[in-house]
């Protein structure tokens, strides 16, 4: 699937160094599929768990205010972050969450590595922009609930409110997207006899038997 | 001009390049363990594919294994489930080997590899879990994969994969008494930033790395991914080849000669290039502690949290956030805290040199009243070990429970977990907001011996005072 151009509102989740641990509490990886992964994104963030005495009628959870608990950015699809989102563990639970939330593409100020890398295993766009550019694009989201964005990623431009901003996106995942290479495994298997041997020749592949010193 | 280890081991490894412009590389150790691995497994299944390479595969279970019991049925329904579909999942793929619980060799997946000997030098090693940069302490290339990756390494043995820049750190002078491995990784998080390490590998070297035990390494190598960086390595040397030798994987007699030759002739030339280098002075380094919700925000023992003033424009807003999670006041000491719970464990400091220090402090003293107190060792192997010591009756007697191997307090996934706003000494690697099981739960890096006087103190106090 080729995916050149995403359009939709936004929701903003403000502050760096955002941690998948954040983002999707381990307690929740538990669970042997991705499934239900969307429902526990942010998950400490958007509900406290009630005290005994304050269990009643409707559940045993109350409700925090957070962007992704508020009605007006229900159908956001675009995320808009700040700096070094997606840090800590490589869970893919992380970006697997976000999309099964309904996210298709984040915008932001940067992105953690293995994040990044599982975004574009599973077709998330990624555009990093200046912080500047990403308060006024919050701010826009934050005030003007009918603004939506457009995403061009084979030009690597947003579109919003007429204006244009040009930013930047990882080539390979920019190429992979728009050409539909991101299905990984299937790009790999075409290497296979090619990795087969290269194995062979590794020294320790072959437990050293024939291993000559260059 | 020379080549670094990276970029030898990256050529060595490179497949082809791919359409997207990214590198096909080969990986040539791939550990799995029960929490990332059956989501690959169903992606595998769905698409009628077989593991390609199943003797380069290995496995073990860490993450959710209680740690009071490892007997089955774990009470843990959703953990039973998950075990379970890790043993279907062995048995259609049964030439990947597991370390089962009943095989003497479980452990948290970063303690095994390296122990059994399974992790050595030149290799690539990938593991879905961002703590895989510890064996890049043997001299290999090693890091952390998402799930669809895993998919990719089960499926072809490859990942897709963008070459990353090579940032030197050099760490001079020698670490005082008192002061360890878990010290200068938390100051050279400190001082490079958790963000310091996106887009680079860094290399370890100087004076102190090269005095350090193949533990003392690991650690370091361990918490690369704290500060940012995926990977990180230290060159192979006589170290290194000492403790490989005679382990259960590795090559043996000849073999074990010419691997050392190969092994020698992946290391960092000396004229090698690299994208940046940083100093630092072990002398100058204390025993460290973090006073916030990430592992860059920490002090060294003798100072105070900084003050708001103080701290750069762009992080006083972590900063303010920090320090109204763990309920501290600026400018306040560290030395002093209060703790509820004291947890000696994780892949960052579970091995035998670990609860060796720990004993030392702990060794005749009793832990302060109203702390919990616990030591998990990171695997079957270093627990046999330590008790063969005495270590287990040392613990005991000072009041730590001692408990079977597995991942434990470091994360909420196993019945190890701060409840409330516990505030937690602890020997593992993440302070994130939740990472230790309670939304409101508080966690404070430090070394193993740190931990250990801090549980007999029941509040943050100096090692170095209890040697």
């Amino acid at each position: 699937m080729k995916i050149t151009k995403i359009r939709g509102k936004c929701v903003a989740i403000r502050g760096d160094d955002i941690d998948t641990d954040r983002i999707i509490p381990a307690r929740f990886l538990k669970e042997v599929t991705f499934e239900n992964m969307g429902k526990y994104l942010f998950y400490d963030e958007r509900y406290a768990e009630k005290m005994p005495f304050q269990k009643g009628i409707f559940s045993k959870f109350s409700i925090k205010i957070h962007p992704l608990n508020d009605l007006k950015f229900e159908k956001a699809s675009i995320l808009l972050v700040n700096k070094n989102f997606g840090c800590g563990s490589s869970r893919e639970h992380a970006p697997q969450a976000i999309m099964r939330h309904g996210i298709r593409a984040i915008i932001g100020e940067s992105f953690a590595e293995i994040f990044a890398g599982n975004c574009a295993m599973i077709g998330i766009p990624l555009l990093v922009v200046s912080k500047e550019e990403i308060n006024e694009l919050m701010t826009i989201a934050e005030k003007n609930l009918d603004a939506s964005v457009e995403i061009d990623i084979a030009n690597k431009e947003i579109n919003y409110d007429n204006k244009k901003l040009k930013a930047k996106i990882d080539d390979s995942s920019r190429i992979s997207l728009i050409e539909g290479y991101w299905d990984s495994t299937s790009m790999l298997l075409k290497g296979i006899d090619k990795a087969r041997e290269i194995a062979g020749k590794l020294p320790y592949a072959n437990n050293f038997e024939n291993y000559k010193a260059l | 001009m020379g080549k670094n280890l990276f970029e030898k081991l990256w050529e060595l490894h490179s497949v082809r390049e791919l359409p997207n412009g990214q590198t096909q590389l080969f990986i040539g150790l791939h550990l799995i363990h029960e929490v990332t691995s059956p989501q690959a497994f169903q992606m595998l299944n769905e698409r009628g594919l077989k593991t390609a390479f199943p003797e380069r595969t290995f496995a073990t279970v860490d993450h959710i294994i209680p740690t009071k019991s490892q007997s089955r049925p774990f009470y843990d329904g959703q953990a039973e489930l998950m075990m379970q579909e890790l043993e279907k999942n062995i048995s259609a793929n049964h030439r990947i080997r597991f370390f089962h619980t009943g095989s003497g060799r479980q452990g948290i997946v970063h303690v095994i590899g390296p122990e059994m000997g399974l992790t050595q030098p030149g290799m690539t090693i990938a593991c879905g879990d961002s703590h895989t940069s510890t064996h890049g302490a043997f001299g290999a290339l090693a890091f952390g994969i998402g799930t669809s990756q895993l998919r990719d390494v089960l499926a072809t043995q490859c990942i897709a994969a963008n070459k990353l820049k090579v940032r030197k750190i050099e760490i001079n002078g020698a670490l005082a008494k008192g002061v360890y491995a878990k010290d200068a990784i938390l100051l050279i998080i400190n001082k490079l930033g958790i963000k310091g390490g996106m887009g680079y590998a860094y290399e370890y070297c100087g004076a102190a790395v090269r005095n350090m035990s193949m533990e003392e390494r690991m650690t370091i190598c361990n918490m690369s991914i704290e500060g940012g960086a995926r990977i990180g390595y230290i060159n192979p040397d006589q170290t290194t080849f000492n403790y490989i030798k005679g382990r259960e994987f590795t090559p043996k007699g000849g073999n074990f000669d010419r691997a050392v030759k190969f092994w020698n002739s992946i290391a960092s030339d000396n004229d090698a290039s690299y994208d940046g280098s940083v100093a630092i002075n072990a002398n100058e380094i204390e025993p460290m502690v973090t006073w916030g919700i990430n592992p860059g925000q920490s002090v060294g023992i003798s100072e105070n949290i900084p003050k708001m003033a103080d701290i750069k424009p762009e992080e006083k807003g972590n900063a303010k956030l920090a320090l109204s999670h763990m309920g501290f006041e600026e400018g306040m000491p560290i030395k002093g805290a209060k703790i509820d719970v004291a947890f000696i464990g994780s892949c960052t400091n579970s091995r035998i040199s670990d609860l060796r220090e720990a004993a030392k402090i702990a060794e005749g003293k009793k832990t302060a009243k109203n702390v919990k107190a616990l030591v998990v060792p990171g695997s079957q192997q270093v627990r046999k070990k330590a008790e063969r010591e005495g270590l287990d009756i040392i613990f005991k007697d000072a009041g730590f429970e001692w408990n079977y191997s597995g991942c434990s307090m470091c994360l909420g996934m196993n019945p190890d977990k701060l409840t409330g706003n516990e505030i937690c000494a602890s020997s593992s690697n993440r302070n994130y907001i939740g990472r230790q099981g309670s939304p409101k739960g508080r966690t404070l890096l430090m070394s193993p011996a740190m931990v250990a006087a801090a549980a007999i103190s029941g509040k943050i106090v100096d090692v170095r005072d209890y040697l």
